[in-house]
C-alpha cells in the first residue's frame, strides 16, 4: 500500500509535513536530513529538487534553490543519494519540483525512478491539471505515485471539486493569495477560508502550506484541516545550523510536542 | 498553417505552465480577450490611440542608400518613430485598456530594455493607473535613462536581484507579483511569452505592424507583400507583428534575428533557436537554452531586450516547421549595424533593431526582392552602450 495513503489512513489530525531543498545546505546533506525529520517525529518529507527559476518561491527558497544548484545538485544526483532512502526513512516522502527539470529527466524514466527509490507522491507546481490528466495520470498510476494538486483562496468552487476528483493523496491549500514565506500569524480572513473549504466536505484530505512557520501557526492550520506544510521557515533553521541534527529534532519537537 | 490552438498551443509549443495560485488570474484573461479585443468600444478606443497617441501609422520608408549598398529594394518599417521610442507601446495601450475593462486597478510588468517599462509606465500615466516595474539590477545599470523616464512618469521600478539579474529574473519576479496580488492586478507582459493566452494576444496588438505594412506597400509597391521580412527576436513580439500578416503567405520569407551575444557557441549568447531545446519557462512550452539537467542558463547579449533565454511560442513553432528562417547576429556585428544605418540613413537604431539589420549580410536574396526591415526602436536608449563600444 502506498504509504501516503496509509499514513491518511491511520492519522486524521495535527499531520506534519516538512518541506527542505535537496542540496541544501551541503550538497551531502539530503539523508541526514531526512533521517533527522522522522526521529523528530514529522509524518511526512517533501524534498524539493531544486530549479533555478522557482515562480512560486520567496526569497528563502529561492535562495536555497540557488545554493543547492551551486553545491552542484541535479535531479540525477538526488536519484543517486536516494538508492539508500528506504533502509534509513519509513514515513512517506514526496518530490516537489518545478516541471522543466523532470521533463528533461523524461517523465517515464522519472516515474520509474522515483517507484525504484521509495517515493511515494509529487507535487509539480506548474503542471496543469489537463496536461496531467491526458499525458501523465497513466504514467503516475502505473508508478504508484500519489499526485497532489493546490488550490488557494482564488480558485473557485466548482475547480476546487474538480481538483479534488482529480486528487489522490491529499489537496495542498496555499494558506493565503502568496508565494512561500513564513509569515507572522494567521488571519481571520485566512481562517475562513480554511473553513470554506472543511465545509466543502471534499474526497482528500487537505493540508495547509505556505506561510506556516511555527506552533502556533501549526495549530492553527490543524485545527481547520488535517494538518500543514512547513518550507521556508525550515529551511531557515537549516542555514543557521550547526548541528543538523540536534537542531532540526528540537524545531520540529517545539512545533508538535 | 500558423495559428494557435484553444489551448493555446503552436504546434508543441504553448500552453499555460502555471501555479494554481495563477490560475484565476489567467483564465479570467483567457475567457475574456476576444470578446474585449473584438467590441467595437474596444476597437475604437485602441485605434483612437494608436492613431492620436501612439502616432500611427508608422511610415515605411525607402531606405535608398541602405538599398544601394545591400543590392535590394529595402524598406524600414518606422516603429522607433512610436511614441516612447519603439513598437513596445502598441502592446501597452492594447493590454491597458483590456484591464479597465476588467475593471483592474494597479498595473506590474517586467522589461529588459527598458522599453517596454517605459511603454507600460506611460500608459499607466495616460490612463491614471498604479505601476510598478519590475527590471534585473544589471539592466537598471545599462539602461539607466529608461529607469528615470519610468520614475519621471510616476511608476515604482523594483530591482530583480535573482539570477543574472536580466530579463528572465525580472519576469520571475512579476510573475511572483502576481501571485501576490491576484485580485486587482493585471499584469502587463511585454512580449509574445508567457502562458495562453498572453503570447497570441501580445500579438495581435503588435500585428498592426503587418497590417499597416501591407497596406503601404500597396501603394508604393503595388502589391501587399513583400519578399522577405527581417525583425529582430528577443522574446519575439516586433517580429510576431511584422510576421503575423505573413504567417500563410509562404511567398513571404520570414526571417527572426537573433542575439549570439560574443559567439554562438561562446557560452555567452542568447541565440535560442540554435542551443536551446523543449523545455518550459514562464509558463509556456517553448525553445528554452538551458542545462542537461533542466537549469535555465543564463543568456548573454549587449542589448538587454534579446537577452532572454527563451523565445515566443510562435516563434519556437517557426522554427521548427522552417517556416520562419532563423539568424543568429554577434554583438561586435550589430554595433557596425548600428553606425551604418545611422550614416547612411541618419536614423540611429536601438541596438535590438541593429541586429536586424546586420542579418543582411548573412542570407541570400535577389537584386530584384522587395525587403522590409522592422525598425524596431530608436537609439536614444543605448547611447552609453554606443559610447562605451567607442568604435565609430
Ligand atoms: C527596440 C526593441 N526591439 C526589440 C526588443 C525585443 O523584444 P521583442 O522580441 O519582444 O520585440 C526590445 C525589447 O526591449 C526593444 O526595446
Amino acid at each position: 500500500m502506498n504509504r501516503i495513503d496509509e499514513l491518511f489512513k491511520q492519522k486524521k489530525e495535527r499531520i506534519l509535513s516538512i518541506y527542505f531543498t535537496a542540496g541544501f545546505p551541503k550538497l551531502g546533506d539530503t539523508l541526514t536530513i531526512m533521517e533527522a525529520i522522522e526521529s523528530a517525529g514529522a509524518d511526512i518529507i517533501e524534498i524539493g529538487v531544486p530549479y533555478s527559476d522557482p515562480i512560486a518561491d520567496g526569497p528563502t527558497i529561492q535562495e536555497s534553490n540557488n545554493q543547492a544548484l551551486k553545491n552542484g545538485m541535479t535531479l540525477k544526483l538526488l536519484f543517486e543519494q536516494l538508492k539508500k532512502l528506504r533502509e534509513k526513512v519509513s514515513i512517506p516522502v514526496i518530490l516537489m519540483g518545478y516541471l522543466n527539470p523532470v521533463v528533461q529527466y523524461g517523465m517515464e524514466a522519472f516515474c520509474k525512478k522515483c517507484k525504484e527509490v521509495g517515493i511515494d507522491g509529487l507535487i509539480l507546481p506548474d503542471l496543469p491539471m489537463q496536461q496531467y490528466l491526458s499525458e501523465y495520470k497513466a504514467l503516475f498510476d502505473t508508478y504508484d505515485l500519489r499526485n497532489t494538486f493546490l488550490i488557494s483562496p482564488q480558485t473557485a468552487e466548482e475547480r476546487i471539486r474538480q481538483i479534488d476528483q482529480h486528487t489522490d493523496g491529499f489537496i495542498y491549500m496555499v494558506s493565503s493569495a502568496s508565494i512561500t514565506g513564513a509569515k507572522k500569524e494567521i488571519t481571520p480572513e485566512q481562517v475562513a477560508y480554511f473553513e470554506r473549504v472543511k465545509a466543502m466536505k471534499l474526497n482528500n484530505p487537505r493540508l495547509i502550506g505556505f506561510g506556516i512557520s511555527d506552533k502556533p501557526s501549526f495549530q492553527t492550520a490543524s485545527a481547520h484541516s488535517h494538518g500543514a506544510i512547513i518550507g521556508s521557515a525550515f529551511i531557515n533553521v537549516l542555514r543557521e545550523s550547526t548541528d543538523l541534527k540536534k537542531d532540526i529534532y528540537e524545531y520540529i519537537q517545539g512545533i508538535i510536542s | 498553417m500558423i495559428k494557435v490552438d484553444e489551448n493555446g498551443f503552436y504546434g508543441q509549443f504553448g500552453g499555460a505552465y502555471i501555479p494554481e495560485m495563477l490560475y484565476p488570474n489567467i483564465e479570467e484573461l483567457r475567457e475574456n480577450y476576444e470578446s474585449i479585443m473584438e467590441s467595437p468600444a474596444f476597437r475604437e478606443e485602441f485605434d483612437s490611440l494608436l492613431k492620436d497617441y501612439v502616432g500611427r501609422p508608422t511610415p515605411l520608408f525607402l531606405a535608398k542608400r541602405l538599398s544601394e549598398k545591400y543590392g535590394a529594394k529595402i524598406y524600414l518599417k518606422r516603429e522607433d518613430l512610436c511614441h516612447t521610442g519603439a513598437h513596445k507601446i502598441n502592446n501597452t495601450v492594447g493590454q491597458i485598456i483590456l484591464a479597465k475593462k476588467l475593471n483592474k486597478k494597479r498595473i506590474i510588468a517586467e522589461t529588459g530594455a527598458g522599453q517596454h517599462g517605459v511603454a507600460t509606465a506611460t500608459v499607466c500615466a495616460l490612463m491614471g493607473m498604479e505601476c510598478t516595474v519590475y527590471m534585473g539590477a544589471v539592466d537598471m545599470e545599462r539602461q539607466k535613462p529608461n529607469v528615470e523616464r519610468m520614475r519621471i512618469l510616476g511608476a515604482t521600478v523594483v530591482p530583480a536581484n535573482s539570477g543574472s539579474k536580466t530579463l528572465k529574473d525580472a519576469t520571475n519576479e512579476a510573475m511572483r507579483q502576481w501571485i501576490n496580488n491576484p485580485v486587482d492586478t493585471h499584469y502587463i507582459i511585454g512580449s509574445v511569452v508567457g502562458p495562453h493566452p498572453y503570447p497570441e494576444m501580445v500579438a495581435r496588438f503588435q500585428s498592426v505592424i503587418s497590417a499597416e505594412m501591407k497596406i503601404q506597400l500597396k501603394e508604393k509597391e503595388g502589391r501587399e507583400n513583400p519578399d522577405l521580412v527581417i525583425a529582430c527576436v528577443g522574446g519575439g513580439s516586433n517580429a510576431a507583428g511584422a510576421f503575423y500578416h505573413y504567417y500563410n503567405e509562404p511567398s513571404v520569407r520570414l526571417i527572426a534575428v537573433e542575439a549570439a551575444g560574443l559567439g554562438v557557441f561562446s557560452g555567452k549568447s542568447a541565440a535560442t533557436t540554435l542551443l536551446g531545446k523543449p523545455g518550459i519557462l514562464h509558463g509556456s512550452k517553448t525553445l528554452l537554452m538551458q542545462t542537461e539537467d533542466g537549469q535555465v542558463v543564463e543568456p548573454h547579449s549587449i542589448s538587454a531586450g534579446l537577452d532572454y533565454p527563451g523565445i515566443g511560442p510562435v516563434h519556437a513553432h517557426l522554427f521548427e516547421s522552417g517556416r520562419g528562417e532563423f539568424v543568429a547576429v554577434e554583438d561586435e556585428h550589430a554595433m557596425q549595424a548600428g553606425i551604418e544605418v545611422s550614416r547612411l540613413e541618419g536614423i540611429i537604431p536601438a541596438i535590438e533593431s541593429a541586429h536586424a539589420f546586420s542579418a543582411l549580410n548573412q542570407i541570400q536574396y535577389q537584386p530584384t526582392d522587395v525587403i522590409v526591415i522592422n525598425l524596431s526602436g530608436r537609439g536614444d536608449k543605448d547611447l552609453d552602450t554606443y559610447i562605451k563600444w567607442g568604435n565609430y
